[in-house]
């Protein structure tokens, strides 16, 4: 993640005045020579806000975005300084997607790679069938999150509601607080080296910080449910 | 898919305002339910002894000069205030005996509600014609809910529409469905509770009417809707001193509150929100599923 500018050299668009299609739209094509650094002011909860992005470009989004804000991310690193709806980044394929505040429900949903930062709360559902992404969330999250996570790391700095990775694959779940309920198929594994290694790395990356990796607890797949069969390993 | 919104005013600019910034809210969640509006406004109490009916007519042609004169013989009256298909009158007598009279005497109309201050207007159609054809934006209060239907499982129809009256100066929204409304409704009935419709949401203020009749706290009964109700639900309840939200335990429909030193307010996206004023830098948070939040006036 390189550092943010003054913003002064930043494309500016005011939602106030510019229709959310025109933006959007804007994003998506700005290609190789467009502007590297957007900002968006009066975003006013707006939904699919800064979705569908394919370039290395940042954008700031200055308030609070509605649903699906920064859907199906490629590249971009996307920053909201608010609140954001039900599903951020859902879809994110890569790039990074940073919330200053909280995150609604199904945030990082089905998420395929790049990382997730929100620096409030996420709640319900936070990492629904997650398939590679990163997400970590730096207060807590709500009930049945990482529900059936197939794959990525979930760093929770707070507490995790009832049902935490319900019928989940592959992923990697991290708790620093209190669990109120595992959902089913998930149990409570060994924080090893290379796991500690693991959290260190994340929170490094997310700029968490104050926490302790020694402080998290890892959950995963007791792998009962979907009947992994480690001979067939190479099948998966 | 419905919207709802909730307005609890705490200064007196922003009650003068309530209707405009109810109707704002309400266009906001126009995606959210393009078929059918309504409102809930708590304003201008009637004089303690009298109470305050709202009416509505199918006929376009009511005459409604003759209603408020029956009911002035009856009891005493002040004039009528019409509304698009309602009229709200103030009659001197207490609301149980002024609704029961009108639902012996006039039953080609509906008592959409019956208290000291609440109006209830609503009326199939976009929530623009309803704000336009209501005068939404001239009402003032002091707080207020309001609601957008996209109809999911009975008619589109003005007594199919949001708020439901769950007893005097009460009322229910509701977002979500509920699937054992058909049991429910049939030993509500049971006890004596009447529905006009066959809707899945007047079943959940239907349930509320009993509890309460039962002698529950509003907290109680809402409370027992996690018990009794099945089904997705954000509801969002309005009592004569201000309005409470419940959400299912499993959270399935959206909801987001925000409060400033000026109003509270609860709405199903933050879009409707967005619109009210200071709404940047309000106190905002979603509501935990299964708990009950409400907020009163005190009474004076």
């Amino acid at each position: 993640m390189s550092a943010l500018g003054s913003g002064l050299d930043a494309q500016e668009i005011d939602l106030a005045v510019t229709p959310l299609r025109e933006l959007n739209a804007a994003l998506h094509a700005v290609g190789e020579d467009g502007p590297r650094h957007w900002r968006v002011l009066n975003p006013r909860g707006a939904h699919a806000l800064a979705a569908g992005i394919d370039a290395p470009i940042e954008v700031d989004v200055e308030g609070h975005a509605g649903y699906y804000c920064a859907g199906m991310n490629k590249l971009a690193t996307v920053r909201v300084h608010g609140n954001v709806g039900v599903g951020l980044a859902e879809n994110i394929m890569s790039g990074t997607v940073v919330v200053d505040g909280s995150a609604s429900q199904s945030a990082g949903a089905t998420g395929h790679g790049g990382l997730v930062s929100i620096r409030g709360d996420a709640s319900a559902r936070c990492g629904i069938s997650m398939k590679g992404v990163d997400i970590v969330v730096r207060g807590s999250v709500g009930h049945m999150s990482a529900f059936m996570a197939q794959k990525g790391r979930l760093v929770v700095c707070g507490d995790a509601g009832e049902a935490l990775g319900d019928s989940i694959y592959e992923a990697r779940l991290y708790v620093r607080g209190a669990v109120a309920g595992l959902g089913a198929d998930c149990i409570e594994k060994e924080m090893r080296e290379e796991h500690l290694r693991e959290v260190a790395e994340l929170l490094a990356r997310a700029q968490a910080d104050g926490c302790d990796p020694a402080e998290f607890r890892r959950y995963g797949s007791a792998r009962r449910l979907y009947n992994f069969h480690v001979d067939n390993a190479g099948s998966y | 898919m419905c919207g709802i919104a909730g307005l609890f005013s705490k200064s007196l600019d922003v009650s003068g305002g309530l209707g405009s910034h109810l109707g704002a809210m309400l266009m906001q969640l126009s995606d959210r339910g393009p078929d059918s509006a309504g409102v809930a406004v708590y304003r201008e109490p009637a004089p303690i002894g009298s109470s305050k009916l709202s009416l509505f007519s199918p006929d376009p042609d009511q005459d409604w000069g003759a209603v408020r004169d029956a009911l002035a013989r009856e009891f005493g009256a002040g004039e009528h205030e019409l509304r698009a298909s309602h009229a709200v009158i103030v009659v001197e007598t207490d609301a149980e005996a002024a609704q029961a009279w009108v639902r012996e005497h006039l039953p080609e109309l509906r008592v959409m509600s019956a208290g000291q201050t609440i109006e209830i207007y609503k009326e199939a159609g976009s929530p623009r014609e309803f704000i336009e054809a209501f005068a939404l934006d001239e009402m003032r209060g002091s707080h207020a809910l309001g609601h957008t239907r996209m109809a999911t499982e009975s008619a589109v129809t003005t007594e199919h529409s949001h708020p439901f009256s769950t007893g005097l100066d009460l009322c229910l929204v509701h977002n979500g469905s509920l699937s054992n409304h058909n049991l429910l409704r049939r030993r509500l009935r049971h006890e004596g509770i009447q529905f006009e419709t066959d809707n899945d949401s007047e079943v959940a203020a239907g349930y509320l009417t009993y509890r309460l009749r039962e002698g529950a706290t509003l907290e109680q009964a809402l409370e027992g809707c996690l018990e009794d109700l099945d089904g997705f639900y954000t509801f969002a309840v309005g009592t004569a001193e201000g309005f409470a939200v419940l959400r299912d335990p499993i959270a399935c429909k959206p909801a987001v509150m925000a409060e400033t030193d000026e109003w509270v307010a609860m709405a199903s996206e933050y879009r409707a929100i967005a619109v009210l004023p200071g709404a940047e830098t309000a106190t905002m948070w979603e509501p935990e599923p299964g708990r009950v939040y409400s907020w009163e006036r005190a009474r004076v």
